[in-house]
C-alpha cells in the first residue's frame, strides 16, 4: 500500500507530446481513475507509472521512493492489461502463481497463496483449466488474481473492462469496487467510460490532449467542472451550454442571456465583455411556462423514470431531464427554468470556468 | 428456409468439391509415383532393376541395401568355394555375384555428416533468427527497414552464384571439407529466411505478455524465454523444417566444398553408381534411407508446417 506522487511528468514520442507536465498525488488506498478519450495520454501516464515507458522528464514517487528510472520489475506494482495478457500456454493456477515464482517462493507456499486468492475471487473451481476457454468475466478475475497474489504496493489497470460485454461489465464494476474496499490497495485505473469512472473512483483525473483538465472526486468533477471540456465529457447527456456575449462584475448573481435574466451562483471575478457560456446539467432544467427562456420541443427520449426533452432555443439545442410524467408534445413551445444554484459560467475562448460561489471551497488536491 | 442449397458463398458445391478431389488425387499420384518407383527399385535385384520392360511385380531382395553399406571385391569362383559357409544374407548374395565383402562403405559416415550438418545449421539458423526477429519485432532498431531489406537481399540470387568466392574463402580459411564450414554456410543461407518468417510470428504475439511478465518480476530475457518462446513454438517449428529441408537437400555447395571427411549424402549417393557396375538398387536404397529423416520430421511437425505455409493468410 502506498501513495503515488507524480511530478511534472512529461512524455514525448518523436514529434508528439503524449503527456504534458502532469502532476497529481494518489493518496494511499485511493481508487484513482484517469478518464479521457483515446489518445489523451492516460494510458501513457499509466505505463510510465508501471515502468513500461520512461518519461521524458518529471518524477514518479511510489510510497515516497523515486522510481522514475527503475525497471518495471523493481517497482512492486501489478498491472492488469486491457486484454488481460493471460499467458496462453499456462493454466489458471500457473498464471496466478507466475509472479510468485519470480520471487523464488517455495512451491507449497505458492500453491497456498494462489488458492487463497482464487477463493477470494471465487475462481477456485477453475484453477486447473487452461485460460483459453474461459469466459470474459473469469479471464478478468484470473488477471486480477495474478495482480493481487503478490500484494503489491499498488494496482494499475488499463481499461480492464473494455472488452467485456455490458452485462459482465456492470457486474465487474461492482466486483472491482468491492475488492478494492476489501484489500484497500492504491489503485490507478484508466478508462474512457465516464460511468465506470463515476461509479468506482475516489478521485478522478479528466485528461485531454496530454493535460489533466481536472482532478477531484466524482461529485466535484460532475457538479463543479473547471472547464467546458470536463463539463461536456462528464454526464450523459452532457452539460448544456447557452452561449451569450457579456461582461461580468464581481458580486453579481444574475446574467442576461438573450434578454432572459437568469440567476447564477454569485460571481467572484470581473470579466470584460467576451463570449461566455452558461452551463446547465440536463437535470437542472425544468419545464416552466412562465419562463422567458423559450424554445420548441424537437423530441423526447423516454428513459423510464425520467425523459430527456430536446428543445431548440435561440441559443442552440438544450437537453432537459424531466420527470417521465411531464406531458411534452413535439413541436410545442415550452419555457425552461434553470436551477440557479447549480449553474456554471465559462469563458468560451479558453474553456475555463469563471469563479463563482459554486466553486467556493472546492480546491482540487 | 434452405438458403444454402440454392447458392452459398461459404460452402463449396458438390461438383466443385469433386473436381478439386480429382485434381488433388491426380497431382498426388504424379508426385508419389517416382518416389514409389525408387522405393521399389531399392528392393529389386540389379538385373530386375534394369530389366526391360520394367518389372512392376518382382521378388523383393535386400541386395541393394547390402551393397549400399558395403564395399566388395571380385574373386575367382575357386576362392569363393574355398571360403567357410556364408554367415549372413549379405555374404550370400555377394558371393552369388562372384564377390566378397571387403568392408563397410562410406554411406553411413556420409549420412551421419548430413545429419550433423543439416541439424546443426538448422539449430544455428533458428537460434540466431529467433533472437534477431525478436529484436526487430520489439525494439526500435536504427535503420530497421534497411537492415531487414539487406537480410532479405541475400536471398535475391541463387546461393551458388557466390560459389567461387566462397570456395576461395573456404580454402584460405581451412574450412573446406569440414562440418563446421558447411554448418556456417547453410546457417548463413537460412538465417535470412528464419529472420523473416519468425519476425512475422513474433509480431503476432502481443507484447503485453512480456510486459506482464516483466511487471511480474522477470527480466526481459526471462520473459522472452518463459512467455514469448512457448508461444512462438509453431513459428519456430515451421521455420526449422524449412531450414532443415534446404540444408538436407543441398547438393551444389556440398559437391563443391566437401569431398572427404565432411561429405554429405547428396553428393555421395551418385558415386555409388560407379562401384561395380550400374548398381541402381543400391542408389535407390541410399535415396530411400536419405528420405527418411525429413519424412519423419515433416510428419511430426506437419501441423506447424501447414501453419507456416498458410501463415499470414488469415489474421486472427
Amino acid at each position: 500500500m502506498a501513495e503515488i506522487r507524480v511530478e511534472n511528468l512529461r512524455k514525448e514520442f518523436s514529434g508528439f507530446t503524449a503527456v504534458q507536465n502532469s502532476s497529481f498525488t494518489v493518496d494511499d488506498g485511493d481508487f484513482f481513475v484517469m478518464l479521457g478519450p483515446s489518445g489523451c495520454g492516460k494510458t501513457t501516464t499509466l505505463r510510465m507509472i508501471a515502468g513500461l515507458e520512461l518519461p521524458t522528464s518529471g518524477r514518479i514517487l511510489l510510497g515516497g521512493e523515486d522510481v522514475t528510472m527503475k525497471r518495471a520489475r523493481e517497482r512492486d506494482i501489478a498491472f492488469v492489461f486491457q486484454l488481460f495478457a493471460l499467458y496462453p500456454h499456462m493454466n489458471v493456477r500457473k498464471n496466478i502463481g507466475f509472479p510468485l515464482l519470480a520471487q523464488g517462493m517455495p512451491r507449497a507456499e505458492i500453491k497456498k497463496q494462489v488458492e487463497e486468492v482464487a477463493r477470494l475471487l471465487r475462481i477456485d473451481h477453475i484453477l486447473d483449466r487452461p485460460v483459453s476457454g474461459l469466459a470474459g468475466g473469469d479471464r478478468q478475475r484470473v488477471a486480477l488474481g495474478r495482480a493481487i497474489v503478490r500484494r503489491p504496493l499498488c494496482f494499475l489497470m488499463d481499461e480492464p473492462l473494455g472488452t467485456l460485454d455490458a452485462e459482465f461489465r456492470d457486474l465487474m464494476v461492482h466486483e472491482l469496487r468491492e475488492l478494492h474496499n476489501r484489500i484497500g490497495a492504491t489503485t490507478v485505473y484508466v478508462t474512457h467510460d465516464q460511468l465506470e469512472a463515476m461509479s468506482m473512483a475516489d478521485k478522478i483525473a479528466v485528461m485531454n490532449h496530454g493535460i489533466i483538465e481536472q482532478f477531484g472526486s466524482p461529485r466535484e468533477i460532475y457538479d463543479r467542472p473547471r472547464s467546458m471540456y470536463v463539463a461536456d465529457f462528464m454526464g450523459s447527456p452532457p452539460m448544456n451550454f447557452l452561449r451569450f456575449h457579456s461582461g461580468l462584475v464581481r458580486g453579481a448573481s444574475t446574467v442576461s442571456v438573450h434578454g432572459a435574466e437568469i440567476v447564477v451562483p454569485e460571481i467572484r471575478e470581473d470579466i470584460a465583455p467576451s463570449a461566455l457560456a452558461l452551463g446547465a446539467r440536463p437535470e437542472h432544467i425544468r419545464l416552466d411556462d412562465a419562463s422567458r427562456l423559450r424554445g420548441e420541443v424537437l423530441g423526447a427520449e423516454y428513459l423510464g423514470t425520467t425523459q430527456i426533452v430536446v428543445v431548440r432555443t435561440g441559443d442552440g439545442l438544450v437537453r432537459a431531464r424531466v420527470p417521465a410524467s411531464d406531458q411534452v408534445r413535439t413541436g410545442e413551445t415550452v419555457g425552461l427554468t434553470l436551477s440557479g444554484a447549480h449553474l456554471s459560467l465559462f469563458d468560451t475562448a479558453s474553456g475555463r470556468a469563471i469563479e463563482t460561489a459554486l466553486y467556493e471551497g472546492a480546491r482540487h488536491g | 428456409m434452405s438458403l444454402t442449397t440454392a447458392h452459398s458463398v461459404v460452402v463449396p458445391s458438390t461438383t466443385s468439391k469433386r473436381i478439386a478431389a480429382v485434381l488433388i488425387i491426380a497431382y498426388a499420384l504424379i508426385s508419389i509415383v517416382p518416389l514409389l518407383w525408387i522405393f521399389a527399385t531399392s528392393f529389386k535385384t540389379p538385373p530386375d532393376s534394369i530389366a526391360y520392360p520394367p518389372k512392376i511385380l518382382f521378388q523383393p531382395s535386400t541386395e541393394g541395401y547390402c551393397n549400399l553399406f558395403t564395399t566388395r571385391t571380385r574373386q575367382t569362383a575357386e576362392y569363393i568355394a574355398s571360403l567357410p559357409p556364408a554367415t549372413s544374407f549379405c555374404d550370400e548374395v555377394t558371393r552369388k555375384r562372384n564377390m566378397v565383402i571387403a568392408g563397410p562403405s562410406n554411406f553411413l559416415p556420409r549420412f551421419v555428416n548430413s545429419l550433423i550438418i543439416a541439424f546443426g545449421s538448422t539449430f544455428c539458423a533458428v537460434f540466431l533468427g529467433t533472437l534477431a526477429a525478436y529484436g526487430f519485432s520489439r525494439f526500435k532498431v536504427p535503420l530497421a527497414d534497411d537492415l531487414l531489406f539487406f537480410i532479405l537481399s541475400t536471398r535475391m540470387m541463387p546461393p551458388i552464384a557466390v560459389a567461387i568466392p566462397i570456395y576461395l574463402m573456404y580454402r584460405e580459411l581451412g574450412l573446406s571439407d569440414s562440418a563446421l564450414g558447411m554448418i556456417l554456410l547453410y546457417t548463413a543461407v537460412n538465417v535470412s529466411l528464419a529472420v523473416w518468417l519468425l519476425k512475422g510470428f513474433i509480431d503476432e504475439i502481443p507484447r503485453e505478455y512480456e510486459e506482464a511478465a516483466m511487471i511480474d518480476g522477470y527480466t526481459r530475457l526471462q520473459a522472452f524465454w518463459k512467455v514469448v518462446l512457448p508461444q512462438a513454438t509453431t513459428g519456430i517449428a515451421a521455420t526449422a523444417i524449412f531450414c532443415l529441408i534446404f540444408a538436407w537437400n543441398e547438393y551444389a555447395f556440398a559437391a563443391l566444398l566437401t569431398s572427404g571427411t565432411a561429405q554429405t549424402a547428396p553428393p555421395f549417393i551418385p558415386t555409388i553408381i560407379g562401384e561395380g557396375g550400374q548398381d541402381w538398387p543400391a542408389v535407390a536404397a541410399g535415396t530411400t534411407i536419405f528420405l527418411v529423416p525429413i519424412l519423419v520430421f515433416t510428419i511430426l511437425l506437419r501441423k506447424q508446417l501447414l501453419r507456416g505455409i498458410t501463415f499470414g493468410a488469415v489474421r486472427k
